[in-house]
Protein backbone atom coordinates (compact mmCIF):
# COMPACT_ATOMS: atom_id res chain seq x y z
CA UNK A 1 0.00 0.00 0.00
CA UNK A 2 1.25 3.76 -1.20
CA UNK A 3 1.38 5.88 1.47
CA UNK A 4 0.91 9.67 0.68
CA UNK A 5 3.49 11.56 2.40
CA UNK A 6 2.06 15.17 3.47
CA UNK A 7 4.61 17.99 3.77
CA UNK A 8 5.12 18.90 7.15
CA UNK A 9 5.04 22.90 7.63
CA UNK A 10 5.89 24.52 10.78
CA UNK A 11 3.76 26.02 12.59
CA UNK A 12 4.24 28.55 15.35
CA UNK A 13 1.74 30.72 17.01
CA UNK A 14 2.67 33.84 19.38
CA UNK A 15 0.40 36.07 21.19
CA UNK A 16 0.33 39.58 22.38
CA UNK A 17 -1.98 41.53 24.31
CA UNK A 18 -0.79 45.58 25.05
CA UNK A 19 -2.38 48.72 26.03
CA UNK A 20 -3.85 51.11 23.03
CA UNK A 21 -1.57 54.00 23.69
CA UNK A 22 -0.12 55.15 20.87
CA UNK A 23 3.96 54.41 22.30
CA UNK A 24 2.48 50.39 20.94
CA UNK A 25 2.47 50.93 17.52
CA UNK A 26 6.15 50.69 16.90
CA UNK A 27 6.00 47.91 19.33
CA UNK A 28 3.57 45.86 17.52
CA UNK A 29 5.91 46.38 14.09
CA UNK A 30 8.65 45.11 15.92
CA UNK A 31 6.88 42.55 16.89
CA UNK A 32 5.79 41.14 13.87
CA UNK A 33 9.26 42.09 12.05
CA UNK A 34 10.71 39.57 14.75
CA UNK A 35 8.14 36.88 14.08
CA UNK A 36 8.26 37.00 10.44
CA UNK A 37 12.59 37.18 10.16
CA UNK A 38 13.12 33.71 10.23
CA UNK A 39 11.34 33.58 6.93
CA UNK A 40 14.25 35.84 5.35
CA UNK A 41 11.62 37.74 3.58
CA UNK A 42 13.44 40.97 1.47
CA UNK A 43 13.48 44.66 2.80
CA UNK A 44 9.84 45.20 0.97
CA UNK A 45 8.15 41.90 2.09
CA UNK A 46 8.82 43.40 5.61
CA UNK A 47 7.95 46.75 5.13
CA UNK A 48 4.39 46.05 3.67
CA UNK A 49 3.62 43.48 7.13
CA UNK A 50 5.05 45.93 9.23
CA UNK A 51 2.30 49.02 7.69
CA UNK A 52 -0.14 46.73 7.46
CA UNK A 53 -0.07 45.96 11.62
CA UNK A 54 1.02 49.75 11.90
CA UNK A 55 -2.32 50.89 10.29
CA UNK A 56 -4.66 47.64 11.75
CA UNK A 57 -2.75 48.96 15.38
CA UNK A 58 -3.88 52.71 15.22
CA UNK A 59 -7.55 51.81 14.10
CA UNK A 60 -7.45 50.31 17.28
CA UNK A 61 -6.13 52.98 19.31
CA UNK A 62 -8.53 55.90 17.75
CA UNK A 63 -11.35 54.21 16.64
CA UNK A 64 -11.76 51.33 18.66
CA UNK A 65 -10.90 52.79 21.66
CA UNK A 66 -11.38 56.12 20.80
CA UNK A 67 -7.95 57.64 22.15
CA UNK A 68 -9.44 56.43 25.59
CA UNK A 69 -7.38 52.96 26.23
CA UNK A 70 -8.07 49.49 26.18
CA UNK A 71 -6.41 46.02 24.92
CA UNK A 72 -5.42 45.13 21.73
CA UNK A 73 -4.72 41.84 21.35
CA UNK A 74 -2.23 40.61 18.34
CA UNK A 75 -2.10 37.12 17.20
CA UNK A 76 0.73 35.96 14.60
CA UNK A 77 0.31 32.89 13.22
CA UNK A 78 3.37 31.15 10.77
CA UNK A 79 2.17 28.21 8.71
CA UNK A 80 4.85 27.04 6.28
CA UNK A 81 5.78 30.17 4.12
CA UNK A 82 2.37 32.71 5.23
CA UNK A 83 1.78 34.65 8.19
CA UNK A 84 -1.25 35.22 9.38
CA UNK A 85 -2.32 38.23 11.37
CA UNK A 86 -5.14 38.79 13.74
CA UNK A 87 -5.25 42.32 15.44
CA UNK A 88 -8.70 42.33 17.55
CA UNK A 89 -10.26 44.99 20.04
CA UNK A 90 -12.96 45.48 21.91
CA UNK A 91 -13.76 48.64 21.33
CA UNK A 92 -16.94 50.52 19.72
CA UNK A 93 -16.75 48.45 16.45
CA UNK A 94 -17.88 49.66 13.35
CA UNK A 95 -21.13 50.16 11.98
CA UNK A 96 -20.56 49.61 8.07
CA UNK A 97 -17.34 47.87 7.22
CA UNK A 98 -17.90 48.32 3.37
CA UNK A 99 -17.64 52.37 4.03
CA UNK A 100 -15.46 52.07 6.53
CA UNK A 101 -12.65 50.30 4.15
CA UNK A 102 -13.66 52.37 1.42
CA UNK A 103 -10.44 54.76 0.09
CA UNK A 104 -9.91 58.04 1.34
CA UNK A 105 -13.33 57.10 4.22
CA UNK A 106 -12.63 58.20 7.54
CA UNK A 107 -14.93 58.79 10.27
CA UNK A 108 -12.61 61.46 11.88
CA UNK A 109 -11.63 63.74 9.61
CA UNK A 110 -11.10 66.35 12.41
CA UNK A 111 -7.94 63.79 13.36
CA UNK A 112 -5.99 64.20 9.87
CA UNK A 113 -6.50 60.97 9.67
CA UNK A 114 -5.87 60.10 5.25
CA UNK A 115 -8.69 57.30 5.22
CA UNK A 116 -5.74 54.81 3.36
CA UNK A 117 -5.36 52.53 6.60
CA UNK A 118 -7.72 49.27 5.31
CA UNK A 119 -6.61 49.96 1.30
CA UNK A 120 -2.76 50.12 2.01
CA UNK A 121 -3.79 46.80 4.57
CA UNK A 122 -5.57 45.37 1.44
CA UNK A 123 -2.76 46.54 -0.69
CA UNK A 124 0.03 45.22 1.37
CA UNK A 125 -1.28 42.17 2.40
CA UNK A 126 -2.47 38.97 0.33
CA UNK A 127 -5.60 38.97 1.64
CA UNK A 128 -8.06 41.37 4.48
CA UNK A 129 -11.00 39.98 6.56
CA UNK A 130 -12.63 42.79 9.07
CA UNK A 131 -15.37 41.29 10.99
CA UNK A 132 -17.27 44.19 13.47
CA UNK A 133 -20.02 44.38 15.67
CA UNK A 134 -21.23 47.87 17.30
CA UNK A 135 -20.54 48.17 20.49
CA UNK A 136 -18.78 44.81 20.49
CA UNK A 137 -15.10 45.70 18.63
CA UNK A 138 -13.37 44.54 15.20
CA UNK A 139 -11.66 42.06 14.11
CA UNK A 140 -8.98 42.22 11.57
CA UNK A 141 -7.41 39.36 9.73
CA UNK A 142 -4.86 39.00 6.72
CA UNK A 143 -2.50 37.44 5.50
CA UNK A 144 0.94 37.50 3.33
CA UNK A 145 3.18 34.54 1.81
CA UNK A 146 6.50 35.19 2.10
CA UNK A 147 9.28 34.56 -0.80
CA UNK A 148 6.55 34.05 -3.52
CA UNK A 149 9.54 34.87 -6.50
CA UNK A 150 12.99 33.35 -6.15
CA UNK A 151 15.13 35.49 -4.05
CA UNK A 152 17.11 36.22 -6.71
CA UNK A 153 14.31 38.05 -8.66
CA UNK A 154 13.15 39.37 -5.60
CA UNK A 155 16.09 41.17 -4.84
CA UNK A 156 16.91 42.57 -8.43
CA UNK A 157 13.32 44.16 -8.05
CA UNK A 158 14.82 46.32 -5.14
CA UNK A 159 17.68 47.57 -6.39
CA UNK B 1 12.10 68.40 18.39
CA UNK B 2 12.72 72.23 17.25
CA UNK B 3 15.86 70.78 15.78
CA UNK B 4 13.62 69.04 12.87
CA UNK B 5 12.80 72.66 11.60
CA UNK B 6 14.88 75.40 10.11
CA UNK B 7 13.21 78.45 8.44
CA UNK B 8 14.53 79.20 5.34
CA UNK B 9 13.04 82.63 3.61
CA UNK B 10 9.50 81.80 3.08
CA UNK B 11 10.66 78.08 3.03
CA UNK B 12 9.78 75.27 6.39
CA UNK B 13 12.39 72.79 6.41
CA UNK B 14 10.93 69.69 8.02
CA UNK B 15 13.26 67.02 9.05
CA UNK B 16 10.86 63.63 9.68
CA UNK B 17 11.29 61.51 11.96
CA UNK B 18 13.06 57.99 11.74
CA UNK B 19 9.57 56.13 12.11
CA UNK B 20 6.68 58.17 10.65
CA UNK B 21 3.61 56.99 12.44
CA UNK B 22 0.20 57.90 14.19
CA UNK B 23 2.29 58.43 17.40
CA UNK B 24 5.25 60.80 15.82
CA UNK B 25 2.64 62.13 13.56
CA UNK B 26 0.87 64.65 16.24
CA UNK B 27 3.38 66.53 17.31
CA UNK B 28 4.87 66.75 14.37
CA UNK B 29 2.07 68.57 12.31
CA UNK B 30 1.10 70.79 16.18
CA UNK B 31 4.89 72.31 15.58
CA UNK B 32 5.14 72.64 11.70
CA UNK B 33 1.93 74.68 11.96
CA UNK B 34 2.72 76.82 14.48
CA UNK B 35 5.87 77.59 12.38
CA UNK B 36 3.79 78.06 9.22
CA UNK B 37 1.27 80.57 10.99
CA UNK B 38 4.12 82.50 12.98
CA UNK B 39 6.49 82.38 10.22
CA UNK B 40 4.83 83.34 7.46
CA UNK B 41 5.28 80.34 5.17
CA UNK B 42 4.62 79.82 2.42
CA UNK B 43 5.99 76.25 1.09
CA UNK B 44 7.27 73.50 3.26
CA UNK B 45 9.52 70.39 2.48
CA UNK B 46 9.54 67.33 3.80
CA UNK B 47 13.16 65.56 4.32
CA UNK B 48 12.71 62.19 4.45
CA UNK B 49 16.67 61.36 4.57
CA UNK B 50 16.33 59.32 7.78
CA UNK B 51 12.97 58.13 7.40
CA UNK B 52 13.17 54.17 7.60
CA UNK B 53 9.14 53.70 7.90
CA UNK B 54 6.38 55.49 7.14
CA UNK B 55 2.70 54.70 6.80
CA UNK B 56 -0.72 56.45 6.13
CA UNK B 57 -0.24 58.86 9.38
CA UNK B 58 2.62 60.13 7.02
CA UNK B 59 -0.03 60.80 4.47
CA UNK B 60 -2.37 62.82 6.91
CA UNK B 61 0.58 64.59 8.13
CA UNK B 62 1.67 66.31 4.38
CA UNK B 63 -2.13 66.38 3.55
CA UNK B 64 -3.02 69.22 6.35
CA UNK B 65 0.31 71.09 5.82
CA UNK B 66 -0.35 70.90 2.52
CA UNK B 67 -4.08 72.84 2.80
CA UNK B 68 -2.67 74.87 5.33
CA UNK B 69 -0.48 76.76 2.39
CA UNK B 70 -2.01 75.87 -0.78
CA UNK B 71 -4.71 78.52 -0.39
CA UNK B 72 -1.65 80.89 -0.66
CA UNK B 73 -0.41 79.49 -3.64
CA UNK B 74 2.33 77.81 -1.89
CA UNK B 75 3.99 73.90 -2.21
CA UNK B 76 4.54 70.81 -0.88
CA UNK B 77 8.01 69.46 -1.56
CA UNK B 78 9.03 65.71 -0.55
CA UNK B 79 13.12 65.12 -0.89
CA UNK B 80 15.08 62.01 0.01
CA UNK B 81 12.46 59.23 -0.59
CA UNK B 82 13.70 55.88 -0.38
CA UNK B 83 11.02 53.51 -2.43
CA UNK B 84 9.27 52.68 0.49
CA UNK B 85 8.09 56.32 1.01
CA UNK B 86 7.35 56.97 -2.89
CA UNK B 87 5.71 54.07 -2.78
CA UNK B 88 3.03 55.08 -0.22
CA UNK B 89 3.11 58.45 -1.27
CA UNK B 90 2.34 56.88 -5.28
CA UNK B 91 -0.42 54.88 -3.30
CA UNK B 92 -2.63 57.40 -1.70
CA UNK B 93 -2.34 59.72 -5.25
CA UNK B 94 -0.70 62.29 -3.47
CA UNK B 95 1.91 63.12 -6.67
CA UNK B 96 -0.98 65.22 -8.21
CA UNK B 97 -0.51 67.55 -5.69
CA UNK B 98 2.87 67.95 -4.00
CA UNK B 99 6.77 68.00 -6.24
CA UNK B 100 8.79 64.67 -5.48
CA UNK B 101 12.33 65.52 -5.93
CA UNK B 102 16.05 63.82 -5.84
Amino acid sequence: METVKKEKSVINTIVIKFDAISQNESFARIAVSAFAGVLNPTVEEISDIKTAVSEAVTNCIIHGYENCGGVITMELMMEGNTIHIMIQDEGVGIANVMQAMEPLYTSKPELERSGMGFSFMEAFMDDLHVFSEPGEGTVVRMSKSIGMLPRMVRDMDEV
Amino acid sequence: MEENFAVIENYLMVKMPSEVDHHESMALSKKADEYILGNRIKNVVFDFEDTKFMDSAGIGVIIGRYKKIECFGGKVIAVNCSRQIKRILDMSGLYKYIEVME
